[in-house]
Parts: C-alpha cells; sequence; structure tokens
C-alpha cells in the first residue's frame, strides 16, 4: 500500500492537470509566452490563371509579463482568370483583406490563447473568433492542447442585390505534442468541422446532360481529420520531419496528405529547407463532371473531384543582424511548386482531363527581440 | 507452489512499479529540441498564407496545427 498510495495520488494529479488546467498543482513554473517577433511578408501565387498576391504583417508583443499580444494583417489581391470563370463567365479582379487579433496569456503550465479574424472581400465576409487551450504536462515532455473556433461568414453575389446567404462553421480540436527523446518529437492531432449554411459558390455551374446548371450543394457538412507529426534531429546542425494526415467527411471526400521535409543549417547565417508534399482525395458522392441523371445535389467544383497534387518546395533563411539578448532579424525566401492532376474534371475545351502548374513564392522579414 | 506464488507477486510488483513511469527526458536535455529548426511552426504569416491557398484548392483542412481563419473559400 505504501508503493501504490504515491502512484496513486500522482496519477490523480496528472489527471487533475490534463482536466482541470488551471488547478494544476506543482510544478509552478509558468509556460513560455510566445516570443516577441514582426513577420513582413509579401506572397505571390502564380497557377491555373489565377494570380494572387500582397502583403501581410504580424506584430506580437509581450505586456505584464504574462500576456502576449498579436495583431496581423493580410492582403490578397487576386486576378481570376481560372479554366472555370473562362469557360463560364468572364474574368475579374479583387482584393480580400483580413485582420487578426490574439491575445496569449500564460498561467503556470497552461497557454490560453483568444484569437479572432475578420477577412473581407466584395461578395464574402468571414469572422471567426477562436479559444485554445494547451497544458504542459508530465515534467514538460507532453503538452495536451484543446482548442474551438465559431466563424459566420455572409455571402453576396455581384450584380445579384437579391442574394444573400450565410454559413456557420464550427471546429473544435484537441492535440498531444509529445517528446520523444532528447532528439526527436512527435504530435498528434484530431480536429472536427462542421459547417452550416450556404457552401457553394453562387457563380459556379455544374453540368446535367451537356448543359450548364447552378450547382447545388447541401447545406451542411461535416468533417474529421487526424494528423500525425514527426520531428528528428539526425545532428550535423539538420533535422528532418514526416507528416501524414487522413480527411474525412459527410460528403464522401476521402483525402491523404504526407510531408517529408530537411532543414539544415549552413555556416552561422544560413539555414535551409526543402520538403516535398503529396495530397489525394476521392471525389465528393454529388460530384460529376457532367451527370447523366438528375439529382438533388449536384457540383462541378474541381476541389471536391478526384485530384491529387504534388508539391515541391524550398526555403531559405538569412541572418541579417543579431544583437544577443536583444534582437535578431533575418531575410527569408521560399519557393513551392505544385501539380495538380484531376482524374474526373475535364476541360470542356479540350473534352481532356485538367491539369496545371502553380508557383507559390514567399519573401519575408522576420524579428525576433 | 510457493515459489510461483512468488514469481507472480514479483511479476505484479515489476509491472506496477514500471508504470510509474518517470519524465525521462530532463529539461536539460531538450537543447536540441528548443533548436528553431525543430519547431512545428516557425513563421506564422508564411504558414498561414500556404495554408490558405492549399484550403482553397483542396477538399481536406483541419488538424494542422496552424492557427485557422475565417476565409473567402468560395
Amino acid at each position: 500500500m505504501a508503493a501504490t498510495s504515491p502512484l496513486f495520488f500522482r496519477a490523480l494529479r496528472w489527471i487533475a492537470s490534463l482536466a482541470g488546467g488551471l488547478l494544476a498543482t506543482g510544478g509552478a513554473k509558468a509556460v513560455d509566452l510566445p516570443e516577441e517577433r514582426a513577420e513582413a511578408l509579401v506572397h505571390i501565387y502564380d497557377g491555373g490563371g489565377v494570380k494572387a498576391s500582397g502583403p501581410a504583417l504580424l506584430v506580437r508583443k509581450t505586456m505584464a509579463e504574462r500576456v502576449s499580444v498579436q495583431a496581423s494583417y493580410y492582403l490578397d489581391m487576386v486576378s481570376n482568370a481560372s479554366i472555370d470563370v473562362v469557360t463560364t463567365a468572364s474574368p475579374y479582379k479583387e482584393k480580400r483583406s483580413e485582420y487578426g487579433f490574439g491575445l496569449d496569456y500564460a498561467y503556470r503550465d497552461s497557454l490560453i490563447t483568444l484569437a479572432t479574424a475578420s477577412s473581407r472581400e466584395p461578395d464574402y465576409t468571414a469572422n471567426s473568433v477562436s479559444l485554445d487551450i494547451s497544458q504542459e504536462t508530465f515534467g514538460g515532455m507532453t503538452t495536451v492542447a484543446l482548442g474551438f473556433t465559431r466563424g459566420s461568414d455572409k455571402v453576396l453575389k455581384h450584380g445579384s442585390p437579391d442574394f444573400a446567404d450565410s454559413v456557420k462553421h464550427w471546429q473544435y480540436r484537441v492535440g498531444v505534442t509529445q517528446v520523444l527523446t532528447p532528439l526527436w518529437i512527435a504530435s498528434a492531432n484530431f480536429e472536427a468541422l462542421s459547417d452550416d449554411g450556404y457552401l457553394g459558390s453562387p457563380y459556379r455551374v455544374a453540368r446535367v446532360f451537356g448543359a450548364a446548371v447552378p450547382e447545388r450543394n447541401p447545406r451542411t457538412r461535416s468533417a474529421r481529420a487526424v494528423k500525425f507529426r514527426v520531428n528528428g534531429d539526425i545532428g550535423s546542425r539538420s533535422a528532418v520531419h514526416a507528416d501524414y494526415r487522413y480527411f474525412w467527411d459527410t460528403w464522401g471526400i476521402k483525402a491523404h496528405t504526407t510531408e517529408l521535409g530537411y532543414s539544415r543549417y549552413f555556416g552561422q547565417a544560413w539555414l535551409a529547407d526543402a520538403f516535398v508534399r503529396f495530397y489525394s482525395q476521392k471525389h465528393a458522392l454529388f460530384y460529376s463532371d457532367n451527370a447523366p441523371t438528375e439529382t438533388l445535389y449536384v457540383s462541378r467544383n474541381r476541389q471536391l473531384s478526384t485530384f491529387s497534387d504534388v508539391s515541391l518546395g524550398g526555403k531559405l533563411s538569412y541572418k541579417l543582424r543579431q544583437v544577443p539578448g536583444q534582437y535578431e532579424l533575418k531575410a527569408n525566401g521560399s519557393f513551392e511548386y505544385v501539380r495538380f492532376r484531376y482524374s474526373d474534371f475535364t476541360d470542356v475545351r479540350t473534352g481532356a482531363p485538367y491539369g496545371y502548374g502553380a508557383s507559390v513564392l514567399q519573401l519575408y522579414l522576420t524579428a525576433t527581440f | 507452489m510457493n515459489t510461483l506464488r512468488t514469481l507472480i507477486a514479483g511479476v505484479i510488483a515489476a509491472l506496477l512499479s514500471g508504470c510509474a513511469i518517470q519524465p525521462w527526458v530532463k529539461p536539460y536535455e531538450r537543447e536540441r529540441l528548443a533548436d528553431p529548426i525543430m519547431r512545428f511552426s516557425r513563421d506564422t504569416l508564411a504558414e498561414k498564407h500556404r495554408e490558405h491557398v492549399r484550403d482553397v484548392r483542396e477538399g481536406a483542412r483541419g488538424a494542422t496545427g496552424v492557427q485557422g481563419s475565417g476565409c473567402g473559400c468560395n
């Protein structure tokens, strides 16, 4: 009994620290707040007739030792001449701007994050608020995280003042990060997503017996995603990572994502990263390139088709200036090439399966202080 | 028989003591894990942008560990 009592109380304390978060006993050392930083980014996406670019800014500052605040701004200037647009409508240009605010509060071994985001474009407004709690436990070797996001969107249509609809989103997530050895760390994340409302595009058309009709999507969608990741230090100032995610939803989509990456320092100033990513999915139940029968729901949204994409990417970071204990300034550049291949989405101009290549360029400065 | 009982009791005791797992990587052994190249998430804006590029083109989303946000995804 003398041997089991401490064990029993230790187990009880572990459970209490997991469930109670704020009530965690022992280990009064506060968890670290995210580091103070500033980021300035220019992003350029070019592929499949779509060009999207713009600046983005982020500042994170610690206040009163236990609180960290974050503000961000993101602009997307989109010029769209995608295959959908050129075959059924006219190319267009529009802007999307997004503001984000976040507040982190560290209490003992817990970090509580409250964040909001607001995104606006002429015909679509999206607002969301999220709450996340992460708790360090097991001597700091395990971090358990719980989170929730609630989103609300308004959908409008250019040239149709009578059209107005809305969407509500719910996301619930749980994750565990585990230190495995002094050189390896792993994580497992699960997220349940639920959408309710207008889940299509008022501009997109489907094809039934070869004729164009407005797409008809279900008004609810429930999805689950689970992701595993492992990072390892393999010596020579280099590291590897491997990720796998499985996604499935009530629309019948099943998707696999795998990523492998390598990072390595060169000298004191350079850091290089390279990755390869594979994605594949099975189409939604009501997706059809050209429906042979009339059904309640029908869509020709290629995002819901059967397709795969492969990415190859790299990133270079250069330490411009460092004053130990004060600040560090880095210049970064990253480039990714993605190749999309659609199995059951054809180019109506040629009748051949559609596919395209896209490039994603990011140039940015990061400062930590 | 006594030997068997002692053996079973010994195995149970060993299993019970084995359950009391202690953190096996001490804080002073985590220096390499603290290096930026070992972080799951490094540059917030760059990752958020990449996430957005994928969210609007792929059917799957979620469980990425990157803080989500509203997006005009139609």
